[in-house]
């Protein structure tokens, strides 16, 4: 067997009590707090400088807390949350077309196929109102209508206008608000920012997060930082597909080291793959470039009726193209979810209608749109994704249709969280992609930079002090001690067995295969033997990397490879779990869908009796435990995730 | 396709560079620019030579982190784009390519290509921002602004922070940077009240870190990836003499 099941632990998600509606207010109620004169003796060292990152440490340092910030970018400016592009969700019902918290409530966790925590995602809708009114006052310029009130679109599995968005940068906007706030706080000496530094390890006492060791990325010096709390805010690890929408720095380390030191990962399988991404066109790309989902708003998706078509797509008429999602979705059409758009267009490819010189992409045309609101109005609503998408494939969209394709590009499942966004090590806590938290089996366009910032702004400021309140003033973390000696010099064993294994094949090598091995077996669709081939040949994989790999020999100084090696040393055993994880979930869910389990017309279908349930992967011996959070709705029920 | 390179090869920021000769062959017209570094420095792993170092992240025009002076030009030869978004096709066959790092005495070199850009986050660090903490802002639609007024703002918000504006400026001036977040916040209601003493010390600072001044020759302007305008610049010293 490749994993075992632990029934005697029953995860303690710590929701509060109350109706749904309240159980927020009652946590808030209830709090413990920390007086304002007893903050600055509180040191908290958080992971990530992202959107959640950035946003908690700025909300921390602003309540008197000292925090202390790491990031590998060379700025915190640069973290990827900065390339979201269509927008943020937030309930403010300002188009008056029936949108309310419960509503979003609602999206979100059918969004999700029912495999999140009700009283986690109500908070999302509830919380996501304040967001906007934040981000406004720090200078985020939203679109505005001629009258100057904020403008919203629609996003996919939705049927209200609840997405704010800025131009096509609404992440690089939010992430500025957010960066800008933090380095305010560094101005006023309460955050202290250490850029081009990666955690390699968390170290734990008595099982209670106690700090981090870092690499400085520069000089390749090792340092331990101890801490009241430690949070991690180290984004999604969907780069270990490889190709992939995400920057190339994005990485599964941080979480996957402390997951080695006892944090446990949930649902690491539900991947989102994004609809609408540039396809691959050729071997050397290292790469997939997302175009966004607001697209979807005004483009339509079709591909040739007739298989392997090579007439030019102005040359196909009308009557003989196929707009799928309109067909098979009718009410949701062209903005059906994220999952069941990128399955239909998988669905199409492999059926022979793919277009483009691989035949791997499908059309995303604006004829329509063009020819009913005009080219200007077009080009005012996404002109930088059009000018984008014309650096990159030298097509002028405007004349002939994108295309696109799916790929891996987000990160549902994470390190397990309470309620309290505390992952079960005492004191390590998990904000943002990082965590699998809210968006379930699928995460819905534009939830995750409200996730991100909900996280930041609004939860983790009330929890982290409820957790420091425990703690007793006084409380010291000795850097000298012997479980921080412990760590670091594992850590330097760790990297001088990289640096020695002295093989013949570069760290990108073992990256592009352990891609192609995912991306066939446990991508859009997985069934048991294709996941049990994985598990094998990522076996395979990893005892080749620990005789082949060559990087250059110096651990002192600048050495890229040696920390892409460190990052693909761990996706090659996440990897691993996630297969293992795909194949322990005997049901289709969302992303995660599993050919054996389909309805008869195709679509994803859940087993509610078994498997209602969030996985929480723990170390094992030899395999790996499994241990289940049950999932309970109260206020919901779930239904067959329709969207014709 | 195939090129010749001439790289900048620069042990650590103390020790002395040189530009380097480098071939590359089999590249395809649609790789773009940094792959076929990836390319050529897997190749160097693989002799074991050390691989050649530069800024890259997103590699989709947003992250500002990819930097290169291509062929004499920041980010290279095409208009309102960043390295990462060039590609091959935009050269000729067989062309020599030159390969340096943005220079700037504010901008030192850690590695071959790669340089510090901390001096920009210290100008932000300065005053770049409204001074909102969390929980204190009243409601989003309370303030109108007028879709003209966030537009031009966010012409001035698009800022990727990448710094080829100073690396293209023959002063190594930081005013497009600087001018752009104070413009970007001066345009909007909700950042007036802190204005003039944004500009003093974001001024301050951008003088005291060792950027030179403006000369207002517009080089900036030519090379900034989001087409960002010297117009913020003039409106920065307008505001800065009030």
């Amino acid at each position: 067997m490749y994993y075992t099941t632990d029934t005697a632990t029953t995860p303690f998600a710590k929701v509060p009590e109350g109706d749904l509606t309240e159980k927020w207010s009652h946590f808030k109620d209830k709090a413990r707090l920390i007086g304002p004169n007893n903050r600055k003796n509180y040191h908290i060292v958080v992971v990530g400088t992202g959107l959640s990152g950035a946003s908690a440490a700025a909300s921390l340092a602003e309540q008197g807390y000292r925090v202390t910030t790491f990031c590998f970018q060379d700025s915190p400016r640069r973290a990827h949350s900065v390339a979201a592009q269509g927008g943020v969700n937030a309930m403010k019902n300002y188009k008056n077309d029936g949108d309310s918290v419960f509503r979003m409530f609602y999206d979100t966790l059918k969004g999700g196929d029912f495999r999140a925590r009700e009283a986690n995602v109500y908070r999302l809708a509830e919380c996501s109102a304040s967001l906007i009114d934040q981000a406004v006052a720090q200078g985020v310029p939203f679109a505005r209508e001629y009258s100057g009130y904020l403008n919203n679109r629609s996003f996919g599995g939705v049927q209200v206008s609840r997405t704010f968005y800025a131009r096509g940068q609404t992440g690089q906007q939010l992430l500025l608000g957010a960066y800008q706030a933090l380095m305010r706080q560094v101005h006023l000496g309460r955050v202290t920012a250490y850029t081009r530094h990666e955690m390699l390890d968390l170290v734990t006492e008595n099982g209670v997060a106690k700090g981090i060791v870092v690499r400085n990325l520069d000089t390749g010096e090792i340092s331990r930082h101890g801490a009241h709390a430690v949070v991690l805010a180290s984004g999604g690890f969907g780069k270990i597909y490889y190709l992939s929408t995400l920057a190339m720095g994005c990485n599964g380390s941080a979480i996957w080291r402390a997951h080695k030191r006892g944090a446990w990962a949930s649902c690491p399988s539900w991947t989102q793959i994004h609809p609408t991404c540039l396809p691959q066109s050729g071997s050397h790309q290292s790469k997939l470039t997302l175009m966004s989902e607001s697209l979807r708003n005004d483009g339509r998706i079709w591909t040739p009726l007739t298989k392997n078509d090579t007439r030019p797509p102005g040359a196909i008429p009308e009557e003989e193209r196929d707009y799928y999602l309109e067909r098979k979705y009718p009410s949701y059409g062209n903005l059906a979810p994220r999952d069941i758009a990128s399955r239909a267009a998988k669905e199409r490819i492999d059926a022979g209608h793919g277009v483009g010189p691989l035949k791997n992409a499908v059309y995303l045309d604006f004829k329509d749109a063009i020819a009913s609101q005009g080219k200007a109005a077009i080009a005012k609503k996404y002109g930088n994704l059009f000018s984008m998408y014309e650096k990159i494939t030298g097509i002028n969209a405007y004349q002939q249709p994108m295309m696109i394709s799916p790929a891996a590009h987000f990160s549902m499942g994470g390190l397990w969280v309470d309620y309290e966004l505390s992952s079960n090590i005492s004191g390590l806590f998990v904000i943002g992609e990082a965590n699998f938290s809210d968006h379930g089996a699928n995460r819905l366009g534009a939830n995750s930079l409200l996730q991100a910032c909900v996280d930041g702004y609004y939860i983790l400021p009330q929890t982290l002090p409820h957790y420091l309140a425990l703690l007793g003033k006084g409380t010291q973390t000795d850097t000298q001690s012997q479980a921080f000696e412990q760590c670091e010099k594992e850590v330097r064993t760790k990297l001088t067995e990289l640096i020695q294994i002295n093989g013949s094949k570069t760290v990108d090598h073992f990256h592009r295969e352990l891609g192609k091995i995912l991306y066939d077996k446990c991508g859009l669709s997985r069934n048991e033997k294709g996941l049990i081939a994985a598990i094998e040949a990522i076996r395979v994989l990893r005892e080749a990397f620990y005789q082949e790999l060559k990087i250059p020999q110096t651990v002192n100084g600048i050495n890229e490879e040696l920390e892409k090696a460190g990052r693909v040393a761990d996706y090659l055993e996440i990897g691993e779990l996630m297969c293992v994880d795909a194949l322990s979930r005997e049901e289709s869910c969302g992303a995660h869908f599993r050919e054996e389990y389909q309805t008869s017309d195709g679509e994803a279908k859940r087993n509610d009796r078994d498997y209602a349930f969030i996985s929480c992967w723990n170390r094992g011996e030899k395999t790996p435990v499994l241990i289940k959070e049950p999932l309970k709705f109260a206020y919901t029920e779930p239904t067959e995730r329709s969207y014709k | 396709m195939e090129f010749k390179l001439k790289i900048w090869r620069q042990a650590n920021s103390r020790e002395k560079g040189k530009m380097v000769d480098y071939e590359v062959k089999d590249i395809s017209p649609d790789t773009s620019f940094l792959e076929m570094l990836d390319q050529l420095n897997e190749s160097l792993v693989l002799r074991g030579e050390s691989p050649i170092s530069f800024d890259h992240d997103c590699r989709e025009g947003i992250c500002g982190q990819c930097s290169l002076f291509i062929n004499g030009r920041a980010h290279g030869p095409l208009d309102q784009t960043s390295t990462c978004q060039l590609h091959m096709r935009s050269f000729s066959e067989g062309e020599t390519i030159y390969v340096e790092p943005f220079r700037a005495a504010a901008f030192p070199i850690r590695k071959d290509l790669s340089v510090d850009r901390k001096a920009l986050d210290k100008i932000i660090s300065s005053g770049g921002y409204i001074s909102v903490s969390t929980g204190q802002a009243p409601e989003a639609n309370q303030t109108r602004i007028s879709s003209e007024a966030v537009e031009q703002a966010f012409d001035a918000a698009s800022c990727i922070g990448c710094g080829a504006c100073v690396a293209s400026c023959k002063n190594s001036s930081a005013a497009l940077f600087t001018a752009a977040k104070i413009s970007h916040l001066y345009q909007l209601p909700q950042g007036k009240m802190e204005h003039k003493k944004r500009i003093e010390t974001m001024v301050e600072t951008m003088d005291a870190l060792g950027f030179g001044a403006c000369s207002n020759t517009g080089a900036c302007e030519v090379e900034c990836p989001q087409g960002i305008s010297i117009a913020h610049i003039a409106l920065m010293n307008r505001e800065f003499w009030k």
